[in-house]
């Protein structure tokens, strides 16, 4: 775990709730565990990825931040209360992958009925003019094509004015132009100073828009921080090695490693100083066969992320 | 894209919750249109009862005799009574299992990220189904004015209606039941079927007595043979026998506790 715990109430420097306090939340599905341990703070007007592959917890947490799903243990608060009493005040909306609409109503019967149900909401017809549904108001739900679905799920998500709107898969299944358009949307509407919480797999949507990336891999999180922390961790080289009888207590020490791995015989070494680690491990240890290797974003995140890799600390 | 966070707070003052866990007419308003928008369900629970009072209202020489010894009305009122029954039962079951529609189309997840609670959600349902149900009612009677067969008192015409009408509720039950019991891609055939035989089995469509004393020792405890006689007591002046009370009240609680059971169930955060 890279995150700073903090106090389990704590707020932010202003004194006023966390967006979202997640401490110590566990969930398990019998035997799977989903979600491991997560110690997540948004603070208000962050705009966070939950960056990890298909599988790694995202969508298990998200429930667990709008109250569809309970932790098995750990607490969880949004703006200081109870999941389930943000969503009654109109705090917390969400706009999932797939699915959530009517076939049978109208686009505009959907937003009316959405509405109507908040206490305080946006009027129907500004929302549907900024969600750019006016022309296809009076279309049954079923005869819209999936942006069109998507663009009235963002719609319903934004009646409330939430505080925090949370996006699980949002650009699943859009084309390049679909994808741009919502983000510029997300983007537009986030200037504002609204939390947004998105769940992605895709490295670039996270890089692009999001100002803090939290890399989640078998529902633990591996790292968290600023988009640019994330890519300097990219920058690295990786320094491999045969060292028999190497342990990990050995090998922290090495003068510029920032993750250590043993996979038998072989040691990797990441390191922004690869030519320092290769010095060290040439000189003062048996290391032989030894190669050094760069590493692409792509691989940062394979490598934080990816199955094949023990739950290794990056740590930004 | 890397603005700081903003260090406003948020106004969290003026947040309320909804009154009354977010019922409202609005919604009420666009449930019944989407009812009435599905033709199938408009045609069984409306236009099939009409026809089969048309059809078998009034043949026999149904308005020319009582509807029984000492009856209040004609055989033609006790016909249109029992098919004002049926396609209330039809239009309320048919209302409730709506909700296994919704499961599957994903709309009662997006319902549980809005303030709307469980209860008022199956209150707006109920009301739904009160709705059709009404119009069923009506569109019978209607019918049976227009046709000019049914002889009985005003106060009779509007007695047995309102009867049959708050009587069906018990189906709304049902109907909400099946509709978080069963998936969503046969449940409105499978409705059909049994509130036929249920219906047979209940004596709104042959009387019970016609069949074999096997059968009818089975009929007597189906949910609507009870709620057929209740409704036809008025007309029939025979009083009132407590098995028929039993019957519709160990129904209700049988079917409502199982939608209630099933609703948990369908809305508990794993």
């Amino acid at each position: 775990m890279t995150v700073t715990n903090t106090d389990p109430r704590a707020s932010s420097a202003s004194g006023s709730p966390l967006a979202v306090n997640l401490t110590g939340v566990s969930k398990h599905f019998g035997h799977v565990q989903a979600v491991r341990n997560v110690d997540l703070q948004l603070r208000s007007g962050e705009i966070v990825a939950i960056l990890g592959p298909n599988g790694a917890g995202k969508t298990s947490t998200i429930d667990i931040i709008l109250g569809l799903s309970q932790p098995s243990s750990g607490t969880v608060s949004v703006y200081g209360m109870h999941p389930r009493h943000a969503i009654s005040r109109g705090l917390v909306s969400a706009v999932m992958q797939t699915g959530g609409l009517l076939k049978d109503l109208t686009v505009r019967e959907t937003v009316e009925y959405t509405a109507s149900l908040f206490a305080l909401s946006q009027p129907v017809r500004e929302v549907l003019s900024s969600a750019g549904i006016t022309e296809i108001a009076d279309r049954r739900v079923g005869k819209c094509s999936g942006g069109e679905q998507q663009r009235l799920r963002f719609a319903l998500a934004l009646l409330c004015n939430p505080e925090l709107l949370v996006l699980d898969e949002p650009t699943s299944g859009m084309d390049v132009e679909g994808r741009r358009t919502f983000w510029s949307a997300i983007r537009k509407d986030a200037e504002q100073g609204r939390t947004v919480l998105f769940a992605t797999h895709y490295l670039e949507e996270a890089d692009a828009y999001a100002d803090r990336i939290v890399l989640l891999r078998h529902g633990v999180i591996v790292a968290d921080g600023t988009a640019a922390e994330i890519k300097s961790m990219a920058a690295g080289r990786t320094v491999r090695a045969t060292l028999p009888g190497a342990t990990e207590a050995m090998l922290t020490g090495v003068p510029g490693a920032d993750s250590v791995e043993i996979r038998g015989e072989t040691v990797l070494l990441h390191s922004n100083d690869s030519d320092a680690v290769a010095r060290y491990l040439l000189t003062q240890t048996a290391a032989k066969d030894l190669e050094i290797t760069a590493r692409g974003i792509e691989d940062a995140f394979l490598a934080l992320t990816g199955d094949d890799t023990p739950a290794s600390t990056g740590a930004i | 894209m890397s603005s700081a966070p903003s260090t406003i707070a948020p106004d969290l003052s003026g947040r309320r919750v909804p009154p009354l866990g977010g019922f409202n007419l609005t919604a009420l308003k666009l449930e019944i249109r989407r009812l009435t928008r599905n033709r199938r369900t408009v045609i069984i629970a409306i236009v099939v009862p009409v026809v089969f009072f048309l059809l078998f209202g009034f043949n026999k020489g149904y308005d020319a005799q009582p509807a029984a010894p000492g009856a209040h009305g004609n055989g033609s009122a006790f016909v249109m009574i029992s098919l004002a029954l049926y396609g209330a039962v039809v239009a309320t079951t048919f209302s409730g299992a709506m909700v296994s529609i919704e499961r599957a189309q994903g709309w009662s997840r997006q319902l549980r990220l809005t303030p709307l609670s469980p209860v008022a959600y199956v209150i707006i349902k109920i009301f739904t189904a009160l709705a059709l149900g009404a119009c069923s009612v009506a569109a019978v009677y209607i019918a049976g004015s227009v046709s000019n067969k049914p002889l009985m008192s005003v106060g009779l015409w509007i007695g047995t209606g309102f009867s049959v009408w708050i009587g069906s509720l018990l189906f709304a039950a049902f109907g909400l039941f099946l509709g978080y019991l069963l998936p969503a891609e046969n449940v409105m055939q499978l409705i059909g079927l049994i509130l036929a035989l249920l219906s047979f089995a209940g004596g709104l469509f042959i009387p019970v007595t016609s069949y074999a004393q096997g059968v009818q020792d089975i009929a007597k405890w189906t949910p609507l043979y009870g709620l057929n006689q209740l409704v036809h007591t008025p007309l029939l002046g025979n009083g009132v026998d407590w098995t028929w009370v039993v019957n519709v009240i160990a129904w209700l609680i049988i079917f409502g506790s199982g939608a209630v059971w099933r609703m948990r169930k369908d809305t508990a955060r794993v």
